[in-house]
């Protein structure tokens, strides 16, 4: 997983309420048995016409957003399948980090596991940040994870909060399986005593 | 003595391994999980890729559900190259890693959500999660389940735990008898339009409350299954007799003195007096009629008796926007009446409303009536125990009677993810959860409805108010 320090590029706003997670990997996406070959199918319906060439209205067709490195997102994106294809998508299409102001739970773990940063900020910070990059020559922005804050094109700073656990995980690209296996023994010991009071889970 | 806790907080604390900070991260022990062919590839190659084992085989059941064709003769050859191999990796996976697997000539095979619950794997207490949004389900057993990605999968593979934040809680208290021919998908379906597709990101919820404890265990299910259509990350349910009374004699479950020590153990599980939730939601379903979606958003429904919105009275721009976006998408005119609206398919299926009561319910609309000339009528029962089930009640030969096909079990077109795929213009009644743009094929138009209001749908040719089929009526 690539750390995460400061990251600068264009950031496209998609600010439509509930974009789920089929509308960001359609089904026909979803038949691998690795994570490769994804970009292709982020957005597939919204980037590209029925006839196969690209949706010129499409924010992330335009040249401004074309290499968006963010994307400041419309209220609960990335509901409905758990399908972490969504994610590995967009990670793989250059999106290090989204801003919005609520993110489908399921979908926001996927990120933080893949090393996407998830921008919490409330409806008036948002539209602050969406009028500013909606303009192409002010759609680049910096974030800046150590010191938790998104730096706009026009001079604005805003602040954001992060859990510690997860910036740290963040930060340093850590490999979440081998820290908890750092305390198998504590499981192990747990799960002795849990399985003894509750038999019934060794059916 | 301890202070009062919610059933969440039992849940939680009970299978605490350790605390990880200040914040509320803990370790969490995860009893049971449910694997499928296509969420799960990744996780099992970073495993082998690290050299890392399973951690408790046993406590994972592997079913193939989401790409198999449910064609009505069975057959183990996929409908495309990419399916097969994720079937073929998968049977490899669970070989090598010492899992059982349900594969899809197993006479146990169905859709995760179904045969769990149907082999007695979910017991009450437990914490479950898996990787398929739709894992709360199983809050109806009296158990917490939760839907993960595929990294999440492969960390619970390797060490039965998650790292996990703990949640808000939210009860629902639902009160008021239902009417005839409204059910427990109405129920659901009328909160997710009171609270919003997000109005419970954040929370697990608890549903309590008369009209809860009145519905049957599989009933129950189906209000659990689409909590997550309203953002919660889980939902639970206080287990009691009926729960008990589902759960004895299945395979999975304790038999003899484990079961009465169980039972014993499971009573203590509910929220206790004079424990506080985070927020409260209060549902009357006495005057409930049959709810359908007309958007691309499960909180765009409403009754049957109803008309689609007008995007032009809607103040709140975003709404507003979304809704005009639906309508286009949908191909529906504001203030049209939602019992005029003509489909093309009818789809009964998928783990919210493809069990044994939902094609009872279906067959009694259905029975001795025709479905119209110009719609395409499927049934895909959630399990294929299920399926057997109903061909001894008779009621397959109901369905077959009617027009309907009678298929095997499978997630099919709740998802689109094998060969039953709609095309750009179909429209379908669809007893599943989702009616995402180009959930059941792109350009595909979706109504979320019950499967009795699906059966009614299908003989009428368009949406209807399944109170006018009633057969005592």
């Amino acid at each position: 997983m690539q750390p995460f320090d400061t990251v600068t590029g264009s950031a496209a706003p998609l600010l439509a309420a509930n974009i789920d997670t089929d509308v960001i990997m359609p089904k026909q996406f979803l038949k691998g048995i690795d994570r490769s070959g994804l970009a292709q199918g982020v957005f597939f319906d919204l980037r590209l016409l029925p006839d196969g060439t690209p949706n010129p209205g499409f924010i992330l067709n335009q040249p401004a957003w074309q290499q968006a490195s963010f994307l400041v997102t419309g209220p609960n994106f990335g509901c409905g399948s758990s399908r972490e294809h969504a994610v590995w998508g967009l990670r793989q299409r250059g999106i290090r980090a989204l801003i919005g102001t609520r993110f489908a739970g399921i979908f926001q773990d996927n990120c933080q596991r893949n090393g996407v940063l998830v921008i919490q900020l409330d409806e008036a910070q948002l539209a602050n940040i969406a009028e500013v990059v909606s303009q192409p020559a002010t759609a680049e922005l910096s974030v800046d994870l150590p010191r938790q804050q998104i730096r706009l094109a026009d001079g604005t700073v805003i602040p954001f909060l992060i859990d510690e656990l997860g910036k740290q995980a963040l930060m340093q690209g850590l490999d979440a399986v081998g820290a908890t296996l750092q305390r198998a023994e504590q499981i192990r010991a747990f799960e002795r005593q849990h399985l003894r009071d509750n038999p019934w889970l060794n059916l | 003595m301890s202070s009062p806790r919610t059933l969440y907080q039992k849940h939680i604390d009970s299978h605490t391994v350790c605390s990880l900070d200040d914040q509320g991260h803990v370790l969490l022990y995860i009893d049971r999980q449910v694997a499928n062919e296509y969420t799960s590839p990744q996780a099992f190659s970073g495993l082998r890729e690290a050299g890392r084992p399973v951690w408790r085989p046993a406590a994972t059941l592997a079913v193939v559900d989401h790409v198999n064709p449910t064609t009505p003769r069975r057959t183990a050859v996929m409908g495309d190259a990419g399916g097969a191999r994720q079937v073929e990796y998968f049977s490899e996976n669970c070989r090598d890693f010492g899992i059982p697997l349900f594969d899809v000539l197993d006479r146990r095979q169905g859709i995760e959500h179904v045969v769990a619950p149907e082999q007695g794997f979910i017991l009450p207490g437990m914490v479950v999660a898996a990787g398929d949004s739709h894992t709360t389900t199983y809050g109806a057993l009296g158990a917490f389940g939760f839907g993960i990605g595929t990294s999440e999968i492969e960390h619970l593979l390797a060490t039965q735990t998650l790292v996990y934040r703990r949640l808000k809680t939210l009860r629902v208290w639902a009160t008021g008898e239902l009417g005839p021919g409204v059910t427990a998908k109405d129920i659901i379906m009328a909160l997710i339009v009171q609270i919003g597709a997000s109005g419970a990101t954040g929370y697990a919820i608890e549903f309590a409350g008369p009209a809860i404890d009145a519905l049957s265990v599989e009933a129950r299910m189906t209000v659990c299954n689409m909590a997550v259509e309203a953002g919660a990350r889980g939902a639970f349910m206080a287990p009691d007799d009926k729960v008990f009374a589902y759960l004895q004699g299945r395979p999975r479950a304790p038999q003899g003195a484990l079961w009465q020590a169980a039972v014993d153990s499971w009573r203590q599980l509910h929220t206790d007096l004079g424990a506080t939730f985070d927020r409260e939601a209060q549902l009357d379903v006495q005057t409930l009629p049959p709810m359908v979606s007309w958007g691309t958003s499960p909180d765009q429904a409403a009754a049957i008796t109803g008309h689609v919105p007008d995007p032009l009275h809607e103040p709140d721009p975003i709404v507003r926007q979304g809704q005009q976006r639906a309508l286009n998408y949908m191909g529906l005119e504001p203030g049209m009446a939602l019992h005029d609206v003509r489909i093309s398919h009818a789809f009964i299926g998928s783990c919210t409303n493809a069990r044994l009561e939902d094609l009872r319910d279906a067959a009694r609309v259905v029975k001795g009536k025709q479905v119209a000339a110009h719609v395409r009528a499927m049934i895909v029962p959630g399990s294929t125990l299920v399926r057997e089930q109903a061909e001894q009640e008779g009621l397959a030969r109901i369905f077959l009677d009617a027009g309907f096909e009678w298929r095997q079990s499978g997630c099919s077109m709740c998802l689109a993810m094998n060969d039953d795929v709609l095309a750009a213009g179909d429209r379908c009644a669809s007893s599943t959860n989702r009616n995402f743009e180009g959930r059941q094929g792109a350009g595909a138009r979706t109504h979320l409805m019950s499967p009795a209001m699906v059966a009614a749908a299908a003989i009428a040719g368009h949406l209807t108010d399944v109170r006018t089929f009633a057969p005592e009526a």
